[in-house]
């Protein structure tokens, strides 16, 4: 046991006397955590809640255009401009603006959009109501008129829009437009049927909707909003990245010849690792706190929400500890078979970028390609996100994370098995 | 009466995939309390056989035993009873020279007061104790091969094994390394001595091996080895007589 104390003490005073280290280890995942949030809420807030511009070209001027501004208008999500110092928009000028990325979204009304709308309901209100022979009335006779064309509202979005974003405009439009055509063939067949008749139609939506949450409650406050993603996803890879120093710093025992020393001693190299392993699993939860608290006190100083721990503290630290102990072992295994800094740390890297990619970090696993989607289960980092998600989104449990906890557990014990014969092999060479 | 410190029973080793064979069946005995000098050009074999003792490498064929252990019996007893000092400084610069120490210490099982009285006399016996809490990044390179000979010693092993202990350190040093090895030998340790200065290991050395191409071509006392030499009047004539005066580039 002293062996193991004094390795973890070692340990700790190379890497306290390493200021650059120092700064990667706890600075940096800092640093990225923050920089990522703040980007991605501006990309999550584009979607749920930004200020977006939207240019509004109206040829139409009639009652549809008063529809849609008044639409735009009630939106606080949304800015309408109608007109650019002072002159209006024309078409050509709002589809450079947004080629050019000035603006996201530009929206062009046809001419008689509203009056041909009117017309057209009006054909197929007649035809119908000749079908049923109210005799007498002269309007209702179905006469030979002109087909009305189709009219388009076209929509112009900046190239670089996220899909989500254009998906969310193009259905809020089809929806606004599919509404209108409603009431305008309502109130066709109100005036046909007499306007003696006093009906009043039901303003409301008939069929909603209601996103119900996991306690039956609304779920709008359990949405993943850019912290409550990113402070457990970017933990996750700043554990994981713990990779990096740890295969340098075996190598590094390689090549300054301190390794042979602990070779030639009673030592055995599993102890030695045990003594890496508690030190960077140490580093790894002190990694995990900071991330936590600026989390929880820093982010709302910086326009961020606070994260949202409630009562998980306890479960959310044994998925960190278990995901540092897998990180630990990927790190030792590295360490182990490297030769020099050159394999160990580019490879250490970018194996780390693998694993978040595939793991779900930066992209959710349910949109990747059905290939990648089985690929993710193989990431360990997938499996503590899986967790992490687990108990922040779905109120699960101890027991509900256990399959992660034991998937993280052989991660590691698989890892520092093949590291000890690996080692031992080699010294048959 | 002396006893056996190392056996060594037909020992080869040949690496995968090299063409030739690094150690050849070699057999040799050392008694407790020699100071064996394994003398040989570079390339020669000695790293290799020293490796083996060390158990870092395993041998093709044959077989050993040191202090009547062997690592396929007794590894950790075996490791308890050897100390070694590599010809790199294996160090950990960042640390000063007691924080390696006590380290070093530790992974052969002293502990507690015993090993902090250890650390501080070793240093104080080679002039380093004004120095101890010093990074030993910054220390001399004399001051640097003082402290490795240390972390190698501090659990005062049978065997010794000393891998170049005195290459470019000045006069000084090469002394006080040399007085403690001598030191060392007078309380009872056996030393495995490695050297290309064959002055300092004619003088040092109670008994010397010379290798060459994996063999052991000679051993004995300094004397006799020169005896047997006839043109020879030190132990680097003799060297060169077995060895050649060609370059040795490996």
């Amino acid at each position: 046991m002293f062996k193991l104390r004094r390795s973890v003490q070692k340990e700790l005073l190379l890497l306290f006397r390493d200021v650059g280290g120092i700064v990667i280890l706890f600075v940096m995942p800092l640093i990225l955590l923050l920089a990522v949030t703040m980007v991605q809420k501006g990309s999550f807030d584009s979607i749920l809640g930004g200020k977006v511009s939207v240019l509004l070209v109206d040829h139409d001027r009639e009652s549809i255009s008063q529809r849609i501004q008044e639409y735009f208008r009630a939106d606080e999500n949304l800015e309408l401009l109608m007109e650019l110092d002072g002159k209006p928009i024309s078409e050509e000028l709002a589809q450079e603006l947004v080629r050019q990325g000035t603006y996201q979204l530009a929206v062009i009304l046809p001419e008689h959009l509203s009056r041909d709308l009117n017309t057209h309901v009006q054909q197929n209100v007649d035809k119908i109501m000749s079908e049923f022979d109210f005799s007498g009335d002269t309007t209702l006779v179905a006469t030979e008129t002109k087909p009305i064309e189709p009219k388009e509202i076209k929509l112009y979005f900046d190239p670089a829009a996220h899909a989500s974003f254009k998906t969310a405009i193009k259905m809020s439009i089809d929806k606004l437009v599919s509404n209108i055509e409603s009431k305008t063939i309502y109130s066709t067949f109100q005036e046909e049927l007499g306007e003696d008749m006093d009906i009043e139609l039901g303003e409301q939506q008939f069929i909603s909707y209601k996103e119900v949450g996991r306690d039956g409650e609304h779920a709008e406050e359990s949405l993943p909003d850019a912290v409550q993603h990113n402070v457990p996803a970017w933990t996750l890879f700043a554990i994981f990245f713990i990779v990096v120093p740890l295969s340098i710093n075996i190598v590094k025992e390689k090549a300054q010849g301190t390794m042979l020393r602990i070779e030639t001693s009673p030592t055995s190299y599993a102890l030695f690792l045990m003594g890496k392993t508690v030190t960077y699993l140490l580093i790894s939860l002190i990694q995990f706190y900071l991330m936590l608290l600026v989390g929880i006190f820093v982010f709302p100083y910086i326009g961020l929400h606070s994260f949202q721990v409630g009562n998980s503290f306890g479960l959310l630290s044994v998925i960190a500890l278990f995901s540092g102990l897998a990180a630990v072992g990927l790190g030792i295994l590295i360490g182990t078979i490297a030769s020099t800094q050159e394999q160990s740390a580019p490879f250490g890297a970018t194996l780390t970028v693998v694993l978040a990619a595939v793991g779900g970090v930066w992209v959710p696993v349910f949109i990747m390609p059905p290939v990648m989607q089985q690929l993710s289960a193989l990431s360990p980092m997938n499996w503590g996100l899986g967790a992490f998600y687990k108990v922040l989104l779905r109120g699960g449990g101890l027991v509900d994370i256990l399959p992660e906890i034991i998937l993280l557990i052989l991660c590691f014990l698989l890892t520092l098995t093949v590291a000890i014969l690996y080692d031992k092999k080699k010294r048959t060479v | 009466m002396s006893t056996t410190a190392i056996h060594i029973e037909n020992l080869s080793k040949q690496y995968r995939g090299a063409d030739f064979v690094a150690v050849q069946n070699l057999s040799l005995t050392i008694q407790s309390g020699e100071i064996f000098g394994l003398l040989g050009p570079n390339g020669a074999g000695k790293t290799t056989l020293l490796s083996m003792l060390c158990g870092i490498i395993r041998p093709t064929s044959g077989k050993f035993s040191i202090n009547g252990y062997t690592y396929e019996q007794s590894p950790v007893q075996l490791k308890q009873s050897l100390g070694v000092v590599p010809q790199d400084f294996a160090l950990y610069p960042s640390l000063t020279a007691r924080e390696n120490l006590l380290y070093f210490g530790s992974m052969y099982g002293l502990k507690g007061r015993k090993l902090e009285q250890e650390v501080i006399a070793s240093l104080d016996a080679l002039g380093l104790a004004t120095f101890m809490d010093k990074r030993v990044e910054t220390f001399s390179g004399g001051m640097k091969r003082r402290v490795n000979l240390l972390a190698g010693v501090l659990h005062r092993p049978k065997v010794l094994f000393l891998d170049e202990p005195t290459v470019g350190v000045d006069v000084h040093s090469k002394n006080a390394i040399m007085e403690y090895l001598k030191a060392l030998h007078f309380q009872g340790t056996t030393i495995v001595y490695t050297s290309h200065h064959l002055s300092e290991a004619q003088a040092f050395c109670t008994r010397v091996g010379i290798m060459e191409s994996g063999r052991l071509w000679k051993e004995g006392t300094p004397e006799q080895l020169i005896a047997e030499e006839e043109k020879a009047q030190t132990l680097e004539d003799v060297f060169i007589e077995i060895t050649g005066k060609g370059l040795r580039d490996v």
